[in-house]
């Protein structure tokens, strides 16, 4: 087969993989220096967005996934300036607006997006992913080549990558529940980071952040209710422009405040008719469908709800990891799959959410615990302060039926810890770490003097020990867990996994950017978490919603493979049996033979079991699906 | 130095139901389950059902407390405390 051949094979093959991410439309490029290929879900230019795209001359090619929901402004002044334009679409806008100003252009964009562009005349490819990283861009490189996708699936189609697991990436993993950007779960697979721009020539291969969250050392004096009035403001604006499509654009409705606040906008400030989405749980624990029943009335939308048990979630658990391509250990990212599903089912590719909101106005618990925290350092022998501890974490039996001494020795300040730039997470990285004692001896070993958090501790800003310690543990949310789990292996991943794009009016960068200089006083009133967001939502949601405690997303873990009566899908008998245990190499078989015990016994009830059950099955449903084979399981295959 | 055997029991209850079976001798007879991250706050509810359950003792609320349960030693100081009383009529805490 000639080599020409075989690279379009190759691309076919990569580009096939993908389809997922864009079912309605597939195109090539290939001038014998670079080739492109394009999966397109289409959105906006319904007839005339095809991809690859290039400008009037043919010397610029474009691939992009995402949206640049500015762009018809964008346009009006690209051809004020002498563009010509051939179609209505926002890729068109990218390639003008790289033509006009290089790689600045991304400055120009509000919107989310991973895209490539070749540059014939100049031999040249620069690709750009979006600040906050909605859009997935991995890459890998060596002297001859270098080869990029949406998903790193793709890349491992190419028959000379090879794939082996990155064992550091690993323990960041359980460590941080994701791997530090650059790395990803495979040596010599890299992630281009949020906010990062990237060129690769014959000669050099170049990476620049061109964004990142900042911080005031200072707060300016702002006045409440003006600093209410400019987010909703903005707000309203972002999800204006996240309206944009030329299919229906649908919500989903967590039953929380955030959802609540981008569809009350939706409804107020629009005449577009609103169909919303929801997943339940038949569990109490989790379940808030009493919550998202009265946002829909209240904001009436036509809304459709999918119940998620826990055997539904051990069925579609091969599929989540399939598309998150790294180990999870909670079970969350999976009804969020199903939920994308029932958003397909009824013809709809295009949904709005509230994510982005806990991260930029202070919404998660870990801030309000990292409060109470520091509040008790600074005064540890007071036997008081540690006794708002309880009143954290309202949803969990555990901690409430905790008696005061233990309450305070789980949560006890060391001194210390009160210098240490990461004190805010301390308690989640030290608790999931211990998931670590589940590594094999030859894990350990490999490990043995790798220290994850110095590894984070070199990619910090200089400025970050002179910020507001709540913007401290604001900036480690949203330059780490957000596009490390939240918007990738809970966002883009399952909602893609059925060609369903999600848009985040919170992650306008405006918002995000007005949110930065809000003073922490006013995200967290006392312990009131978003306290500015209810202030400005105000009437448009229920007040139930506005006044409840703060409920986060969660879902059954060990029990989703457990499951009382016996049913348990056949790969997790195999998966964690000795033989495929040994064979992976990863975990002792004798460690997580008890943890299996334990669980098949129903004695998981911890957090940290229930972490270690998801964390040891996801890896080996990586292992079996991305290295030992290549391919998905099929996990409702049960006894 | 000879063992108890409450605190064997107790060191082997731990090491299998916290520490999955992995007892790289981290855990001392005198060792804080709680600064070692041996234990979390559902590990101390599982600890107070297995003691009552191997002992045939009631563990009273005011009675969980890092004093009488955070190590082996302390554990099984408290559940001989606990017998004792049975017998003697004193109380334990």
């Amino acid at each position: 087969m000639s080599d020409e051949r075989r690279k379009g094979e190759i691309l076919r093959a990569m580009i096939g993989i993908l389809r997922h991410r864009g079912p309605d439309d597939v195109g090539f490029y290939d001038d014998g220096r670079a080739a492109l290929a394009h999966a397109r879900l289409s959105i906006i230019d319904l007839g005339g967005g095809h991809q690859p795209m290039c400008n009037e001359n043919g010397s610029l090619w474009i691939t992009f996934n995402g949206e640049i929901f500015n762009y018809t402004e964008l346009r009006e002044s690209l051809i004020r300036s002498g563009h010509r334009f051939t179609t209505r679409s926002d890729t068109e806008v990218i390639l003008h607006d790289y033509e006009q100003k290089g790689p600045d252009c991304v400055n120009d964009f509000n919107g989310q997006w991973a895209f490539a562009i070749w540059d014939q005349r100049r031999g040249e490819l620069f690709l750009s992913r979006d600040r906050l990283g909605i859009r997935p861009l991995f890459y890998t490189a060596d002297s001859r080549r270098f080869i990029f996708a949406s998903e790193i699936k793709a890349i491992l189609t190419c028959p000379d990558v090879r794939r082996e697991l990155d064992l550091e990436a690993l323990d960041q993993l359980f460590t941080f529940w994701h791997s530090l950007v650059p790395r990803t779960m495979f040596r010599n697979i890299c992630e281009l980071p949020p906010g990062h721009c990237m060129t690769v020539a014959r000669e050099r291969t170049r990476v620049w952040q061109y964004w990142r969250p900042a911080y005031p050392e200072h707060f300016d004096e702002i006045q409440e209710r003006d600093c209410a009035e400019r987010l909703l403001e903005l707000l309203v604006d972002a999800t204006r422009l996240r309206l944009r499509a030329d299919v229906p654009v649908g919500a989903y409705l967590s039953g929380g405040l955030d959802s609540a606040v981008t569809t009350a906008v939706v409804r107020r400030f629009t005449n577009t008719p609103l169909r919303s989405f929801s997943v339940t749980f038949d569990h109490s624990e989790f379940d808030e469908s009493a919550y998202q029943r009265e946002v829909s009335q209240f904001l009436h939308t036509d809304h459709q709800s999918i119940c998620c048990s826990g055997r539904d979630i051990g069925r579609v658990f091969p599929d989540a990891v399939w598309f998150t391509e790294k180990p999870v250990i909670r079970t969350a990212p999976a009804p969020l799959y199903v939920l994308s599903g029932l958003v397909r089912e009824h013809g709809y590719k295009v949904v709005l959410t509230g994510e982005g909101a806990d991260e930029i106005l202070g919404g998660y618990d870990i801030f309000k615990e990292a409060k109470i925290r520091r509040f008790w350092g600074a005064e540890p022998a007071s036997k008081r302060r540690p006794l708002i501890l309880r009143k954290l974490y309202p949803y969990l039996q555990n901690v409430q039926a905790q008696p005061d001494a233990y309450l305070s020795a789980f949560f006890r300040v060391n001194p210390d810890d009160l210098k240490n730039p990461f004190f805010s997470h301390l308690p989640r990285w030290n608790l999931t770490s211990r998931l670590k004692s589940l590594f094999s001896e030859e894990t350990k070993a490999a490990l043995r003097g790798y220290d994850a958090c110095d590894e984070l501790r070199h990619q910090l800003p200089e400025e970050f020990s002179r910020w507001h310690p709540f913007c401290q543990a604001q900036y480690l949310e949203t330059v780490y867990l957000l596009p490390g789990y939240i918007l990738s292996s809970q966002g883009d991943r399952m909602a893609m996994g059925h060609s369903v794009e999600g848009r985040f009016p919170f992650l306008d960068y405006r918002v995000a950017e007005f949110a930065s200089s809000i003073p922490p006083r006013l995200k967290m009133k006392g312990l009131n978490e978003k306290y500015i967001l209810k202030q400005a939502a105000g009437s448009l949601v229920p007040a139930s919603v506005r006044q409840r405690p703060k409920q986060p997303y969660r879902a059954p873990d060990a029990a989703s493979f457990f499951v009382e009566g016996g049913w348990q899908p056949d790969y997790v008998r195999e998966l964690l049996s000795e033989r495929r245990l040994r064979e992976s190499g990863i975990f002792h078989p004798g460690a997580v033979r008890k943890l299996v015990k334990k669980a098949e016994e129903g004695q998981v009830i911890g957090v940290k079991d229930n972490m270690a059950v998801v964390g040891v099955l996801s890896t080996q449903l990586v292992h079996e699906q991305f290295i030992r084979r290549f391919g998905r399981i099929d996990g409702n295959a049960s006894n | 130095m000879a063992t108890h055997p409450t605190e064997n029991e107790v060191r082997q209850f731990v090491v299998e139901n916290f520490l999955y079976g992995q007892d790289d001798g981290a855990i001392q007879r005198d060792s804080s389950f709680v600064d070692n991250g041996v234990i979390d706050s559902t590990g101390v509810l599982e600890l107070v059902a297995f003691l009552e359950k191997t002992y045939g003792i009631k563990v009273e609320d005011g009675e969980i407390t890092p004093d009488n349960l955070d190590s082996i030693s302390r554990v099984a100081r408290y559940i001989e405390q606990k017998r004792a009383s049975r017998v003697g009529g004193s109380c334990a805490g």
